[in-house]
């Protein structure tokens, strides 16, 4: 077994997911292909939330992957730290706003 | 300000150490397959010249900055400075072949002290791209160049240079403190006699080297994103964005190695890999001369030391047929012209 759950140079093998279901795999990757085609949103912007959605689902592959991507586009050391407070503060938003669900039943209990 | 390569006394400073390091290591124990073996795989292999459009002269190593990725290993220390002999040996191919691209840098071009002459007389030969490669704070650094926005002017030469991104940051960090500023000043100068301005017939050209261990973004884009921010911030225009893969030797190589990137930029290099690059690769129509008359298949072989293989290898002894025959000299380098949509001093190509 190995001794760490992430290993950096897995990431590039993740194409070989396709080796053992071929169709979704295929489809999978055709899928994300076109996600980050630019659209109605640049692919810049596509990069700068996919950075912040890495962080906010704390996945290593993603952040190293989304990080050399902004790089190679040009985003800003500045811009990608924005990007990553925003997840901070939805991530701690949402933790923040069951505390009214605390007080609810805090007040519901108690005299 | 960094010191070169060869004013440290950098083992690296060594071609030979340069290419030890690239057939080694990871393409000697089978983890990646060499250029030569992926070339063969299209029947690319041996790499052949198409007819000769472009001569790139190196005018010499001397410059005024000492970039981080600098591949020639240029800085003020250097003092290879190109001769008005070798000069007049080139104008001589100039008058008696087809180039019809004259492609000046260095170093710092403009610091070689014979650059107006050689200007002058290659302009009166009439090629018809005439490019000179200027880091553009050299127009700020002393006032005997404050004029040479007005020297291209009337020479029509082509104006290319380095910017590698539209923050001082970004672009300190590779070029040195305080580049960024006169850059812009540099730039705006030229935009004031019709460089890079939309109807004018100067061209002002951007060459972009990403900063770091990662390949650049799709051109076209990084153009749309470098037009908008300097036109908007510094009211700056130009005219194309060349994209450069920054290739794995010399001081971009010795940066690999000391942050421990050598390895991954290599595996990035070789799975960027684009078959349909091959064919256009600069050394296919360009050849490079050093600033003592040597040629090279292309300017980052000339900084490995590695000669043309033909027996028409200086420009007094200069054969278009000879050298249109020869086999061009490839290691694992090559692959920074073929990742992705490829590079050259001219930007994508494939």
């Amino acid at each position: 077994m190995e001794k760490t759950y992430y290993d950096p140079a897995d990431l590039k093998k993740f194409g070989k997911i396709v080796e053992w279901s071929e169709e979704l795999g295929k489809s999978f990757f055709e899928y994300y292909g076109k996600v980050f085609e630019e659209g109605s949103l640049s692919a810049r912007e596509k990069s700068l939330i996919a950075l912040a959605v890495s962080h906010a689902v704390q996945c290593p592959y993603c952040i190293d992957a989304y990080t050399g991507d902004g790089l190679k586009r040009g985003i800003t050391k500045e811009e990608m730290m924005e990007a990553v407070h925003v997840t901070a503060a939805i991530k701690s938003g949402a933790a923040l706003v069951h505390g009214v669900q605390m007080m609810n039943k805090y007040k519901k209990l108690s005299m | 300000m960094l010191k070169s390569l060869q004013a440290k006394d950098s083992p690296l400073s060594k071609t030979e150490k340069q290419l030890e390091i690239l057939s080694n290591g990871i393409f000697n124990d089978g983890s990646l397959p060499t250029f030569a073996d992926q070339i063969k795989k299209s029947n690319q292999y041996p790499l052949k010249p198409k007819k000769i459009e472009i001569l790139q002269i190196n005018v010499g190593y001397m410059c005024n900055q000492v970039c981080a990725h600098c591949h020639v290993d240029a800085g003020p220390d250097r003092k290879e400075i190109m001769t008005v002999e070798t000069m007049q040996q080139i104008l001589e191919v100039l008058k008696t072949t087809e180039v019809n691209t004259l492609d000046l840098t260095g170093g710092a071009p403009e610091m070689n002290p014979n650059f107006r002459w050689f200007v002058e007389e290659a302009s009166k030969i009439g090629v018809k791209d005439f490019i000179v490669r200027s880091n553009l704070t050299i127009i700020r650094a002393n006032e005997k160049y404050y004029d040479l926005p007005d020297f291209f002017k009337k020479h029509n030469v082509h104006v290319v240079s380095s910017m590698p991104h539209w923050t001082k940051g970004k672009t300190d960090v590779q070029r040195g403190d305080g580049v960024f500023d006169k850059s812009i000043k540099a730039l705006q100068e030229l935009n004031a006699v019709g460089y890079g301005i939309s109807g004018s017939d100067l061209k002002l050209d951007l060459v972009y080297n990403p900063s770091g261990a990662f390949l650049p973004s799709d051109q076209f884009s990084m153009e749309k994103d470098f037009k908008k921010a300097l036109k908007e911030d510094y009211n700056i225009d130009f005219n194309n964005l060349f994209a450069i893969t920054n290739l794995p030797i010399s001081r971009f190589l010795d940066y690999l190695i000391a942050s421990d990137n050598y390895e991954d930029y290599m595996y990035t290099l070789v799975e960027a890999y684009n078959p349909a690059a091959v064919a256009n690769v600069m050394c296919t129509n360009t050849v490079s001369v050093s600033w003592n008359g040597w040629l090279y298949d292309c300017d980052f072989n000339q900084m490995l030391g590695l000669k043309v293989a033909s027996k028409s290898k200086h420009i007094s002894d200069f054969n278009e047929e000879e050298l249109s025959n020869r086999n061009i000299i490839i290691s694992q380098h090559c692959y920074g012209c073929t990742a992705g949509a490829g590079s050259s001093c001219q930007g994508v190509v494939a």
